[in-house]
């Protein structure tokens, strides 16, 4: 399932028109990891997608089907959950984990004392497994053991905070995990970022009497597209294929109010044992990435190659 | 889970280092808590006094986790001799592939048609005339587990039937207990509903709907019934935000709940905190109203092996597990029942009597394994676990829902 979820790794470089023996030891070492992405990435992809279309349970096989286990897929109001969730989980953990990212990098990089603590501190979450997270995060979440517990007996007798027993509220309880444990990364990267910004750059803002925030938000961000480009791209791929975050807090539940498309494909391949409806879940998976970073490659590297 | 992951793999390699005289069978399973192990271990007593030996290859984490792990090992070309699976349709396509052995030949020489009980069991290991399994046990899963304080505490007598039950649930509620403990795992969901059924529909409307998948019978008004009653018995389960079947099970126990809709292996749980069957808990099959249990259970399956002396160990093996003595051992430490009848089971408990009576007298129905694909049964789990954790889905809602799956059912 990895295979149909991760980025095609092509290096638009190799494409540059060239002598064939150019670079000729160059070639050879990237051999290995171009024959990964054509036969693990994009073979494997064509043969899930070419299997989707047909009537597989629990062993492959190749009877056309047409679009059934498309048409079943869509009528499915689980398949349809889950969609919801992800958008909603998705559009929630890109934009807080980014502003978080951003923030505390902003806030380290004011040169404050102690910041290799502080940095370590923040990035110490993104060395747990999301089964870790996810288990201490619904242990702090349970109303009899953690948060709500912890309130009440500051004397505070009312307090109710239960996220992950409520329908409408777990996927604010997943989120809360995703971006504690992505933002410590995202602070890295934009911390990076903020470094590689030349010095003489805010020397010449201050002499302009240009205010921090202001230059923040109208030279230092669009300074740090790349940067930006590169953290964006890390959250989005672990949204698409959050699985063990879920698996971890809440199993899906209650009922399925918090189920993902990760583990629609996951129980109808190896539960259900109904390998060609799990294929064509995750060919849906793949052509929603498809769709977001197709235009988004082509703005971005097609561009810049015309100018 | 990494103690037992050791324990087994330690199993794994310890037999390596004895001497290659007997025929050494690996065996896989994911009966892992303790009153599951202690019935493996009778297997392999009764194994290794033949002369032979048992390599154990549990898998820890249940079916869920084992049958891929155990398919993909048949499929990848290094099966082992012999694996557990529920009987049913899980191994349907196995089967079909000629990936596993025909032991027909054994289940002629050994009489099996007439020994066992109910026949049912061996058709579910029957695939066009062959034979390709051995059946083991059995458990139901129509059964409601009461707790005797709970009641005693809410000054109303034990209930004898679910509509008793469902009666005294405001009693249950004013003393503070939680009227229905209910784990909120899909499976749990879909056995609660299963059980509620066979009680309230009938047996005739049951069987119309499982049995000949006519979607018109869950329109009727027996199932109406049915869903209606859910849709009490999720009021009645509200709060009760607890994970797996034994965490209920152990509200029930403490008295913090009534009762819980649970298969038989929540005796296992009972008997461990030391309570005893009519003193400290109620058992009624069949939620008290028909008495009738479903026949579901495991059975080995034997995959196919090059060596012509491992066949035959393969063989002997099958015709050990259906044997009166591994059948008497094993079940009494399952707390299953046993597969054939001719068997003397005096030992066993007072609900394990009663499931006993029950399949004497032949009120048995084929189980969910049997009737749907793991993916029918995968749509109604689905469905099931919305509905009891989502108490803005009207019943009438879930029950159209419900006669679509059953319409596409396989």
């Amino acid at each position: 399932m990895a295979a149909v979820t991760d980025p095609p790794r092509e290096a638009p470089a190799a494409r540059r028109p060239a002598r064939p023996l150019r670079n000729l030891s160059a070639k050879l070492a990237s051999l290995p990891m171009v024959l990964t992405a054509l036969v693990v990435f994009l073979g494997c992809s064509l043969w899930t997608v070419a299997h989707s279309f047909t009537s597989s349970r629990l062993l492959p096989r190749l009877d056309w089907a047409g679009l059934s286990q498309y048409e079943r897929l869509w009528g499915e109001r689980r398949w349809l959950v889950s969609i919801g969730n992800v958008a909603l989980y998705g559009a929630l953990s890109l934009v807080l984990t980014l502003a978080i990212g951003f923030v505390l990098a902003a806030l380290l990089d004011r040169k404050v004392r102690g910041e290799a603590a502080f940095r370590t501190i923040f990035l110490y979450p993104f060395a747990l497994s999301f089964i870790v997270t996810g288990l201490a995060w619904q242990w702090i979440l349970n109303p009899d053991l953690g948060l709500q517990r912890l309130v009440r007996s500051w004397g505070w007798e009312s307090f109710a905070f239960d996220p992950l027993n409520d329908p409408r509220l777990v996927i604010y309880g997943l989120l809360i995990a995703g971006v504690w444990q992505g933002s410590g990364l995202v602070m890295c990267i934009m911390l990076a970022g903020l470094r590689g910004i030349d010095e003489d750059v805010w020397r010449a803002a201050r002499v302009d009497g240009i205010p921090v925030w202001k230059t923040y938000t109208h030279v230092v961000i669009p300074m740090m597209r790349p940067v930006f480009v590169t953290a964006l791209v890390i959250i989005a791929a672990g949204i698409v294929k959050v699985y063990d975050l879920v698996v971890a807090q809440t199993s899906g539940g209650p009922g399925i109010s918090s189920q993902m498309p990760a583990l629609y494909v996951m129980d109808k391949m190896f539960l259900s044992q109904n390998l060609a409806q799990g294929f064509a879940a995750s060919t849906m998976m793949l052509v929603t990435v498809a769709i977001i970073l197709i235009p988004w490659a082509y703005l971005e590297f097609g561009g810049r190659r015309r100018g | 889970m990494t103690i037992t992951r050791l324990l087994a793999s330690a199993a794994l390699v310890a037999p390596l280092a004895a001497p290659a005289s007997a025929i050494e069978l690996e065996v896989s399973h994911w009966w892992t808590s303790g009153g599951e192990a202690a019935a493996v271990a009778k297997l392999a007593e009764a194994w290794e006094a033949t002369g032979n030996t048992w390599l154990d290859g549990a898998i820890a984490g249940s079916g869920g986790v084992a049958r891929p792990i155990i398919i993909s090992r048949i499929l990848g070309g290094d099966p082992m001799d012999a694996f557990q699976f529920n009987h049913g349709q899980q191994a349907a396509e196995l089967v079909e592939a000629g990936l596993l052995l025909d032991i027909t030949d054994v289940a002629e020489a050994n009489n099996w048609e007439e020994v066992v009980n109910p026949p049912s069991l061996l058709d579910a290991c029957t695939y066009e005339g062959r034979v390709y399994c051995a059946p083991l046990n059995i458990h139901s899963s129509q059964w409601l587990w009461l707790s005797n304080a709970a009641f005693e505490k809410a000054g109303v007598p034990v209930p004898a039937n679910w509509d008793e039950f469902a009666a005294a649930a405001p009693a249950l509620e004013a003393a503070g207990i939680q009227p229905l403990a209910m784990g909120q795992q899909p499976w749990q969901s879909n056995l609660a509903f299963g059980a509620m059924a066979i009680a309230i529909a009938g047996i005739d409307a049951w069987s119309a709907v499982n049995i000949d998948k006519d979607e018109s019978v869950v329109m009727g008004p027996e199932y109406t019934r049915v869903f209606e009653a859910a849709a009490q018995a999720r009021e009645m389960m509200q709060g009760s935000d607890v994970q797996d079947w034994n965490q209920a099970t152990a509200m029930v126990i403490n008295g913090e709940a009534g009762g819980q809709i649970m298969g038989d292996w929540a005796q296992g749980e009972f008997a461990v905190a030391g309570q005893v069957a009519g003193q400290d808990y109620t058992c009624l099959p069949g939620l008290g109203a028909n008495a009738v249990l479903d026949t579901g259970g495991d059975a080995f399956y034997f995959p196919l092996q090059d060596d012509p002396e491992v066949t035959a160990a393969q063989k002997e093996l099958a015709a050990l597990l259906v044997s009166p003595e591994v059948q008497v051992s094993f079940n009494l430490a399952k707390g299953s029942l046993p597969i054939r009848g001719d068997i003397d089971m005096a030992a066993a408990n007072a609900c394990m009597q009663q499931g006993l009576e029950i399949l004497a007298g032949g009120n048995i129905l084929p189980s969910g394994d049997i009737l749907f694909s793991p993916d029918t049964q995968g749509q109604i789990e689905d469905l099931m676990v919305e509905f009891w954790n989502d108490t803005s889905i009207a019943a009438a809602d879930a029950q159209q829902r419900y006669a679509d799956i059953v319409a596409n059912a396989d």
